[in-house]
């Protein structure tokens, strides 16, 4: 009897999924709209990486990426952002079993561990700029502010989307399916992490 | 069957991998970025430093593509919408590449 009425339920959520933005592929909406602007995001990071990796070497003798970079902390917020990733599937996870608790604290996890990242990018900033690399300093600095403050930016709005979901699964004001809700987010948020996977590789450990 | 085996299954279903795996994943993830950051201090590596460090960023790309993301358990609309936007970003990169090297000749 609770099994049928699991499932009954479960139609009655899918369903509701189904009749609220679905295109007539048969796919969510939301859903297809996300991947589109993720496609149109490729684009955006594409530019700026090309156009960092080719001014990288227009820089002075002493402010270039030898001088400047500490990989050692790089390599921790990189796995902090890594281990945020873990935390929204997690989350996802758990939204897609109903658990919604679980679904909460994951996304509040992922969050924190974003605001770790950005803390970590504020003080290389600050510690770039006292060593005398200002935005207009050079090709490269501009070229390297540019593409990871855009970056930054990027897991600012995201961290905003996971607490903003966290208000409102909290206050009941999230219609529809709410899986899919925090699919979206997370989808946004794996995204920021694939691009700073590029941007390890290709920006820091590659010597100019 | 109970609840939870219910829920279990739906989630698997609509992910194709449990919890355990994800996690599985991350660290594998995790042990690559240390791969890849020893590389950045291994003098040996001599030619192939470059080619390590990119092939090991395409591993860490692809699978949180694939897994996280998703992708390899969705519909291939989306594959489709996500790769024509990577690769037109790999073909302005190209084409800005090539350009710069033909204009400094």
């Amino acid at each position: 009897m609770a099994d049928t009425a699991v499932l009954a339920d479960a139609h009655a959520d899918h369903g509701d999924a189904h009749g609220a933005h679905h295109s007539s592929t048969g796919l969510s909406n939301n859903k297809l709209a996300m991947w589109l602007f993720l496609g149109s995001e490729c684009l955006l990071f594409g530019g700026l990486i090309s156009t960092y990796m080719l001014y990288r070497g227009r820089h002075s003798e002493n402010l270039g990426p030898d001088q400047l970079w500490d990989i050692p902390f790089t390599s921790a917020s990189s796995f902090v952002l890594l281990m945020s990733s873990l935390t929204m599937v997690l989350a996802v996870s758990a939204a897609h079993r109903r658990n919604l608790r679980n679904a909460k604290i994951w996304l509040a996890v992922t969050a924190t561990l974003g605001s770790l990242f950005v803390a970590g990018q504020v003080y290389e900033f600050t510690t770039f700029y006292r060593e005398g690399l200002g935005f207009t300093t050079s090709l490269f600095s501009s070229s390297f502010y540019t593409l990871t403050g855009f970056h930054g930016v990027h897991v600012t709005v995201g961290i905003i989307m996971l607490l903003s979901l966290v208000a409102m699964l909290s206050k009941q004001r999230v219609h529809g399916d709410k899986a899919e809700s925090v699919e979206m987010v997370g989808l946004y948020w794996h995204f920021v992490d694939v691009v700073w996977i590029l941007i390890f590789t290709l920006v820091y450990l590659i010597p100019a | 069957m109970s609840t939870e085996t219910v829920e279990h299954t739906s989630a698997e279903a609509d992910h194709g991998w449990s919890d355990a795996k994800f996690v599985q994943l991350a660290v594998i993830l995790a042990i690559i970025t240390g791969l890849e950051v020893y590389a950045s201090y291994a003098d040996w590596l001599g030619p192939a430093f470059i080619p390590s460090l990119i092939i090991m960023m395409v591993v860490k790309f692809v699978a949180v593509v694939l897994f996280f993301m998703h992708l390899k358990f969705d519909s291939k609309i989306f594959s489709w919408l996500f790769y024509s936007g990577l690769l037109l970003a790999v073909g302005v990169y190209v084409a800005m590449m090539v350009t710069f090297q033909f204009f400094n000749r």
